[in-house]
């Protein structure tokens, strides 16, 4: 199958992004840490689709929508393979992949339960001191949180 | 330092703490000035420390300065319901400084990006207690006479305890070679051994305190609590065993000095108190030097 045929499985668009490679069951997260809900253009969802690499996968179209990469990023943590495509008059005219930033604000729980971020109405920050293994310290308590007890606000 | 908030002691650098000791010295020698006159700092405490708290006032009433606060969350209108933001945005109104102690880890950074006026943390539940670690490097120099090649001992609780973890990242800046006393519940966390390696300083770590001291320059006590063991019966069969006694002494060296950050509970026994070498009582006393340098040096008052 070429590129080209894999996008007619869903429909194509003129100009915008696809973002290709979510793990399925985080195609909802993405939405939300993109807050495409509140996007008036456009938008294609695709689920369990399949997937050689990640088994089943998400897929999502925007039209007339471009991330910028400091946005895009933040969907790292939980679409680490997510890729880009940058369509301009329906062909594929830049490709990205998505990098875990050095801060991570607002979309991670701090495993901590005293950290005061768990108590009083607060975004969450964290300086990510490992990105390979996904290591992330509280801004405020200091703590650790890293991947396999990571939850996703 | 001037008008910064002091949280963590990663906060400061090492020229930092040396100024910070200095002027310490200064008050230690001269400690009653008139240097916060007509000024009023809060010291908010939404838990009770009495020893702290105490500490800071005197510190604070020492230079001329007035104190406003609260001395647990009771008797603030944080049982009325009151959010940290509203308290701390409101007595940023009142006040030049705030000295805050609160349960909840964190909280005084958060407390310190709501505020313009500099914060210093009394302690934010197990994660930073930073004047408690410059006065114990206070102590460390006047005993010592210097701060650089020291053996340091540390005993006790090393997986929890905030002050060991908060000393060894600052004695990291002075080629302290370090030694870890502790059941083998509570070792030292990997990431700090992970740090001493990282800038090639030794350590060793031993289950065993007596006979095991004699090199000391500094035996750092700390409380081995009951409730830290997943296994009560573990606890009973290691409660006694890092507990320091009088004829332990024998044969340290001669400028060895015990400290430990209090309350202690049995793990120095009384008949140490007496020995020279028992610093920690000396070492409370420092600690008010230590504040009136540190809130001095925030507030850009010269003595």
């Amino acid at each position: 199958m070429t590129m080209k045929d894999k996008f007619l499985e869903v429909s194509a668009i003129k100009d915008g992004t696809v973002i290709d490679h979510i793990p399925a069951d985080s195609l909802f997260k993405v939405v939300s840490i993109l807050k495409l809900e509140k996007i008036e253009g456009m938008i294609t969802f695709g689920t369990n689709l399949i997937s050689k690499k990640l088994g089943r996968k998400g897929i999502i179209k925007l039209s007339g929508v471009f991330f910028k990469d400091k946005d895009i990023n933040r969907i790292a943590l939980i679409a680490p393979d997510a890729k880009l495509n940058i369509i301009r008059d329906y062909s594929v005219v830049e490709k990205k992949v998505v990098e875990i930033p050095d801060e991570i604000n607002g979309i991670v729980k701090c495993v901590n339960p005293q950290c005061v971020t768990n108590h009083e109405k607060i975004s969450t920050r964290f300086h990510v001191i490992d990105k390979k293994e996904v290591k992330l310290r509280c801004h405020y308590c200091e703590k650790l949180t890293v991947k396999e007890h990571m939850t996703i606000l | 330092m001037l008008n910064k908030s002091l949280i963590s002691i990663t906060d400061f650098s090492k020229d930092d703490y040396l100024k910070i000791l200095d002027t310490a010295a200064g008050f230690e020698k001269k400690s009653y000035q008139d240097l916060l006159k007509g000024k009023v700092i809060a010291t908010l405490f939404f838990e009770p420390s009495t020893r702290t708290r105490l500490s800071f006032e005197s510190a604070i009433n020492r230079i001329g300065g007035k104190v406003i606060g609260f001395s647990d969350s009771v008797t603030s209108s944080v049982t009325k319901g009151e959010t940290l933001y509203d308290t701390i945005r409101v007595v940023s109104n009142y006040a030049e400084l705030i000295v805050m102690r609160h349960p909840l880890e964190g909280s005084a950074r958060y407390a310190s990006e709501l505020t313009k006026i500099p914060v210093i943390n009394a302690g934010d539940g197990a994660n930073q207690h930073p004047t408690q670690t410059l006065l114990d490097l206070y102590s460390i120099q006047k005993t010592q006479g210097k701060l650089t090649d020291l053996n340091i001992f540390m005993v006790g609780d090393l997986k929890y305890g905030r002050t060991v973890h908060s000393l060894l990242m600052a004695l990291s800046e002075f080629n302290a070679t370090f030694y870890f006393i502790s059941p083998d519940e509570l070792r030292m966390p990997e990431e700090y051994k992970i740090l001493l390696n990282s800038i090639g300083l030794q350590y060793h770590e031993s289950r065993e305190l007596n006979g095991n001291i004699k090199n000391a320059d500094i035996v750092y006590m700390t409380r081995v609590q009951k409730e830290r063991f997943s296994d009560p019966i573990e606890y009973e069969k290691t409660k006694n065993a890092y507990v320091l006694r009088d004829e332990m002494l024998a044969g340290t060296r001669e400028n060895m000095r015990v400290l430990h950050p209090l309350p202690r509970v049995n793990e120095i026994n009384t008949d140490v108190d007496a020995n020279p070498k028992a610093y920690y009582f000396q070492q409370t006393e420092n600690g008010v030097y230590v504040r009136q340098a540190i809130i001095s040096l925030i507030l850009g008052l010269k003595s």
